[in-house]
C-alpha cells in the first residue's frame, strides 16, 4: 500500500451488518471528501479520459461497427494505468487500496457501454485469477491483464442457469492421462466475449454440487461463439453467447480447488457489487449536470424551465439519492479496507485478506448494488422527464443515459437477488451468534411494552435530532425482522414479499446513516457553514428514507401480523418513525437553486 | 538538453469573475483552479516530448504560494523532473519574469518554453520579459518545435503561411497551439509525481512596477431586439438613432 493515510488504519475495523444494531460515529466513517491529492489526481485524469476518449465517440462505440474499438479503447486505459488499480505492484499494478478502486469505477461509469467493459475486464476478469490463482498463474495472467495487453471474460450464466448460477450444466472431465480437462457447455450473456483472450468459465466436475473454475484461453480448440447480442442498452458493450465443444484445459489451470467455483463465483460478484454501487455515480452526476444546463436553458411560457418548483424537486432529489449512493459506497469501501489492514496484520495472505475483507461487508455491497442501481434509474428516468421531447430523442444525451441504466438493476446478481441475500446474510449471521440483532430485537420488544419516553436530544449539537431518528429506525427494522423472524423460523426464506420489504428497510436505514453522518463530519472538520448543500441533502436524503421505510414497515408487518399484534407493531413503527416533516418545498428550492445558479452538478469531488 | 518551462496556475474559465478589496483584486474565493492550459498542453508536453526523445530533463517553475504545490505535482505526473516554486504571490508579468530569470541564470537551460499566454490576464509578456532579461532570443505564438544538436527549428502561422525559423540555443520560446497535445498523466506519473523534487525558493526583491487601480466588469449584455426582415427602415432607425452605429 503506498498512501500514508491509508497505511495508518489498524484499528479493528467495524463488521459487517452491525450498522442495525451499534451507532456508528461520524469519525469512524469515511468520506470521499478525504480521498487524498493523489487519489483525486487519479479520478481527474480519469475523467478527463473519459472526456476525450470516450464521450466524444459514444455513439460510435454504440453503433458496433468496428470489433477493434472497444478493445483498442481497453487498451488506452491499461496504457495509462486504468486496469491495475488495484493490482499490486510486483504484478505490474499500482497496489492501490480499495477505497482507490471504488473512486476510479465511480469516475469510469459515466462511459456507458465502455464502463461495462472495464467492469468486467477489471473485475469479474482480473479478479478471480488475482484473488484465488496460484503464483504461477498470477506470473501469467495478471501482468497482462494489468496493463492491458490481455482482455478478460468471465462466464458463468447459462441459459438455463442465471440466478441459479451454480445450477450450470458445463461440464469439465478430467482426461485419462490425468494432465487436462476437457470442458463442454453453453455460457451466455458473456460481456467481452467477442474479444477476450482470457476465459475465466465455471464447470462441473462430475456430479459435484459445485462448480469448479477454470482459466481458459481464446487461442484453445473448440470454442465457438455466436453473433453480439442486440441489447437494449450499453450496445457497444460486447455481449456473446460462447460455447465449449470439448476444449481441452490444462490441470493447472484450474483456479483454486476442485468445487470451489461458486464460492469464487459468490464471492467475486460481492466485489462487483459494491463497484456496481460506485459505478454508477458519475453517470448520476452526469445526468444530473445535464439536467441543471437543460433546464436552464430551455424557456417554456418565457422562463426557464428549471424555474419551476416541478423541475426543482426532481433536481434535488436526484441529487439526494446520489449523494446517498456516494456516502454509503464510500463508507462501506473503506470498512472493507480497514478491515484487509487488520486482516493483513494479523498474519493472514494478502489475497485471502481482501476476500475476506469484502465477504465481511457483503451486506453492505448488496445494499451498495441495489442502491446505486435504483438510484441511476430514478436519475435517468427523471432526466429523460427534464427534457420532455428532446429526453426521447437520440440527438440528446438522455436517451442513451436511460437504456444504458438498465442493466445495472438485472446483472451482478439481480436486485430481486441481492435483496434477498442481504436479508438473509443478516438472519445467517445472528443465528451463527455473529451479529447480536436477537437480543438488541429483544430489547426493542420490551422497549414497545413500555411507556414511551420522551427523547433527550441536545439541539446544540448538529444533527442531534437526525441521529436520534436513525437510532429509531434502526428499531423499527429490529422490531419487524424480529417479529417476522420469530413468527416464520426457518421458513422466513420463502416469504419474499416480506423480505423484499425488510430489505428495503435495512437499506434506507444505512444510506440515511452514512448521509448524515458525512454531513456531520464534514462540520466538524471544517465548521459549521463548511458545506451547506451537503447538510441540506443530507436531511432531505433522510426524509425520503424515513417515509420510505414508513411505507415498507407497514407492508412488511401487513404479511404476517393480524389483530392485537398487528396494532402493536404498528403503533410501535408509529412510534419508531415518529418526525417533524421537513419543508419539502424550502429545502428542494435551496438545493435546486444552488444547482441552477452554478449551472452544474451540486458540488465536485475531484478537480 | 536542460529545460525549463514556468507554468502559471489560473481560474477555470467557468469560474464567477469577482472582485474585493475595492475592486482591485480578483475575487479568488469559490473559484476552481487549474494549469494554464497553453502552458500544459503546448509547452509541458513538448518539452517533455522532446526530452523523452533526446534526454535530459524538464524542470518546471512557478512563481505562487503553497496552495499551488498541488497543480505543480500534476506537471510533474505529465512527465517534468523536477519543480521549482518561488515562494510568492505572482504580482504582476514583471515580478513573475524576473523570478523566473532570477532561477534560470545560475542554471544554463537549453530551452525555456512558455506558454503564449495565460487564459486569466491574458499579458502575453513574461516570455518576451524573460528572454531580455536572460539576454537569450525569443520567438512568440511558435507551433512547431524541433530540435537537432543545438539548433531549434520554429513554424508560425503568419497571414496566409507559415515561418520556418532557425534559432541557436539556448532559447526562449513561446508555444501556441499546434506544438503539443493535451496529455492525461497516467496513474503510474502521478504516483511518481510525489517523490519528485519539488524545491520552495524565496522570491527576491523586484521593484513595484504596477499598481492595480481598479477591476471592471464589461457591461451585462442586453437582450437582442428582433426586427422583421422586411423592416428596413426601422432597422435603419434603430441602427441610427439607438444604437448610433451609422
Ligand atoms: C448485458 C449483460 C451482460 C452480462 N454479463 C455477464 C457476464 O459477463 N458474465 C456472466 O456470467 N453473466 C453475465 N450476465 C448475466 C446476468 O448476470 C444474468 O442475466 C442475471 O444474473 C440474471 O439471470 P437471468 O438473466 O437468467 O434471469 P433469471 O434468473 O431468469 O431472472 C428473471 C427474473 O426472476 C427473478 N428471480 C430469479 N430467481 C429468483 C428467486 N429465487 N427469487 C425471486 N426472484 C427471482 C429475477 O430477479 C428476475 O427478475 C450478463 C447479462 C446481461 C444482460
Amino acid at each position: 500500500m503506498s498512501n500514508v493515510a491509508e497505511q495508518e488504519t489498524l484499528k479493528e475495523a467495524l463488521r459487517g451488518g452491525e450498522f442495525l444494531i451499534k451507532e456508528t460515529k461520524s469519525e469512524d466513517i469515511f468520506i470521499p471528501e478525504e480521498f487524498s491529492e493523489e487519489q483525486q489526481m487519479m479520478a481527474k485524469a480519469t475523467d478527463d479520459f473519459i472526456d476525450m476518449e470516450i464521450t466524444p465517440i459514444a455513439e460510435k462505440i454504440d453503433k458496433m461497427q468496428d470489433p477493434e474499438l472497444m478493445p483498442s479503447l481497453l487498451t488506452k486505459a491499461g496504457e495509462l494505468g486504468l486496469l491495475g488499480i488495484g493490482v499490486p505492484e510486483d504484478l505490474d499494478g499500482l497496489g492501490m487500496s480499495f477505497n482507490t478502486t471504488m473512486l476510479i469505477a465511480d469516475v469510469v461509469g459515466s462511459a456507458g457501454s465502455f464502463s461495462t467493459a472495464y467492469g468486467a475486464h477489471t473485475g469479474i476478469g482480473t479478479l478471480p485469477i488475482l484473488y484465488y490463482g496460484n503464483e504461477e498463474q498470477k506470473k501469467k495472467y495478471i501482468p497482462k491483464l494489468a496493463t492491458g495487453e490481455w482482455k478478460a471474460c468471465y462466464c458463468l450464466t447459462e441459459p438455463d442457469a442465471g440466478s441459479d448460477a451454480n445450477s450450470g450444466k458445463t461440464k469439465a472431465v478430467l482426461s485419462e492421462d490425468g494432465k487436462s480437462y476437457s470442458i463442454t457447455g453453453q455460457k451466455m450473456w458473456i460481456t467481452n466475449g467477442g474479444f477476450a483472450d482470457v476465459f475465466i468459465v465455471f464447470a462441473r466436475i462430475e456430479d459435484d454440487k459445485n462448480l469448479t473454475a477454470f482459466i481458459v484461453e481464446r487461442s484453445y480448440n473448440g470454442i465457438t461463439m455466436n453473433e453480439e447480442e442486440q441489447k437494449l442498452g450499453i450496445k457497444g458493450s460486447s455481449t456473446r453467447q460462447i460455447f465449449f465443444n470439448d476444449t481441452v484445459v490444462p490441470v493447472e489451470n484450474m483456479l483454486s480447488e476442485r468445487g470451489n467455483g461458486f464460492k469464487i463465483a459468490v464471492n467475486i460478484l460481492n466485489i462487483g457489487r459494491i463497484k456496481l454501487g460506485a459505478g454508477v455515480l458519475n453517470g448520476c452526476r452526469a445526468v444530473i449536470r445535464h439536467s441543471v444546463r437543460y433546464g436552464n436553458e430551455r424557456k417554456q411560457f418565457n422562463t426557464p424551465i428549471s424555474s419551476f418548483g416541478a423541475v426543482k424537486y426532481k433536481l434535488a432529489e436526484m441529487t439526494a439519492r446520489n449523494y446517498a449512493t456516494e456516502s454509503l459506497c464510500y463508507a462501506a469501501g473503506q470498512d472493507v479496507d480497514d478491515r484487509i489492514t487488520y486482516l493483513r496484520n494479523s498474519g493472514m495472505s494478502a489475497a485471502e485478506s481482501k476476500l475476506k475483507g469484502v465477504e465481511e461487508f457483503a451486506i453492505e455491497c448488496a445494499i451498495a448494488k441495489v442502491h446505486g442501481s435504483e438510484t441511476l434509474d430514478y436519475c435517468v428516468d427523471e432526466g429523460v422527464q427534464i427534457y420532455g421531447g428532446m429526453g426521447f430523442s437520440e440527438d440528446a444525451p438522455m436517451a442513451r443515459a436511460y437504456r444504458d441504466a438498465r442493466i445495472a438493476r438485472i446483472y451482478e446478481g439481480t436486485n430481486e437477488i441481492n435483496r434477498m441475500l442481504l436479508v438473509g446474510m443478516i438472519l445467517k449471521r445472528a443465528m451463527k451468534g455473529d451479529l447480536d440483532i436477537l437480543s438488541h430485537a429483544k430489547a426493542v420488544g420490551k422497549e414497545l411494552l413500555q411507556m414511551p419516553k420522551p427523547a433527550n436530544i441536545d439541539r446544540t449539537e448538529a444533527f442531534a435530532s437526525e441521529k436520534e431518528l436513525i437510532s429509531r429506525m434502526k428499531k423499527a427494522v429490529l422490531m419487524v425482522a424480529g417479529k417476522a423472524a420469530q413468527t416464520f423460523g426457518a421458513k422466513l426464506n420463502n416469504e419474499q414479499i416480506l423480505l423484499m420489504a425488510v430489505a428495503d428497510m435495512i437499506i434506507e436505514v444505512y444510506a440515511a446513516e452514512t448521509s448524515i453522518m458525512r454531513a456531520e463530519k464534514l462540520i466538524n472538520q471544517h465548521g459549521e457553514s463548511a458545506d451547506g448543500v451537503k447538510a441540506k441533502l443530507a436531511k432531505l436524503y433522510l426524509q425520503l428514507a424515513i417515509n420510505k421505510l414508513e411505507q415498507k414497515g407497514r407492508e412488511a408487518i401487513s404479511c404476517f401480523a393480524k389483530g392485537d399484534e398487528m396494532r402493536v407493531l404498528l403503533m410501535g413503527l408509529k412510534r419508531f418513525t415518529k418526525h417533524e416533516p421537513i419543508n419539502q418545498r424550502e429545502i428542494r428550492h435551496e438545493i435546486a437553486d444552488m444547482m441552477i445558479e452554478k449551472n452544474d452538478y451540486a458540488y465536485k469531488l475531484w478537480s | 538538453m536542460k529545460i525549463l518551462v514556468p507554468i502559471s496556475i489560473v481560474p477555470d474559465t467557468t469560474s464567477k469573475v469577482a472582485f474585493t478589496d475595492g475592486d482591485t483584486k480578483y475575487d479568488k474565493n469559490n473559484v476552481t483552479f487549474i494549469l494554464n492550459p497553453t502552458d500544459e498542453w503546448y509547452a509541458l508536453v513538448r518539452a517533455v516530448e522532446l526530452v523523452e526523445a533526446n534526454g535530459g530533463s524538464v524542470t518546471v517553475i512557478n512563481v505562487g504560494e503553497a496552495a499551488n504545490d498541488q497543480f505543480i505535482r500534476k506537471a510533474l505526473a505529465i512527465g517534468a523532473n523536477n519543480a521549482v516554486r518561488i515562494d510568492a504571490e505572482a504580482k504582476d508579468a514583471f515580478f513573475v519574469a524576473s523570478q523566473i530569470a532570477e532561477h534560470a541564470k545560475t542554471e544554463a537551460y537549453d530551452l525555456v518554453i512558455t506558454g503564449k499566454e495565460t487564459i486569466d490576464y491574458n499579458g502575453s509578456q513574461v516570455g518576451a520579459m524573460l528572454a531580455e532579461m536572460l539576454d537569450l532570443p525569443y520567438v512568440a505564438l511558435v507551433s512547431k518545435l524541433e530540435v537537432a544538436g543545438t539548433e531549434a527549428t520554429l513554424e508560425r502561422e503568419i497571414e496566409g503561411g507559415v515561418e520556418v525559423v532557425a534559432v541557436n540555443l539556448p532559447m526562449v520560446v513561446g508555444a501556441e497551439k499546434g506544438m503539443g497535445e493535451q496529455r492525461i498523466p497516467n496513474m503510474r506519473g502521478i504516483m511518481q509525481s510525489r517523490t519528485k523534487p519539488l524545491a520552495v525558493v524565496p522570491a527576491v526583491e523586484v521593484a513595484e512596477h504596477v499598481v492595480v487601480n481598479k477591476f471592471e466588469l464589461p457591461a451585462p449584455k442586453t437582450g437582442a431586439k428582433m426586427i422583421d426582415a422586411d423592416n428596413i427602415e426601422e432597422l435603419v432607425r434603430l441602427l441610427h438613432e439607438e444604437a448610433k452605429a451609422i
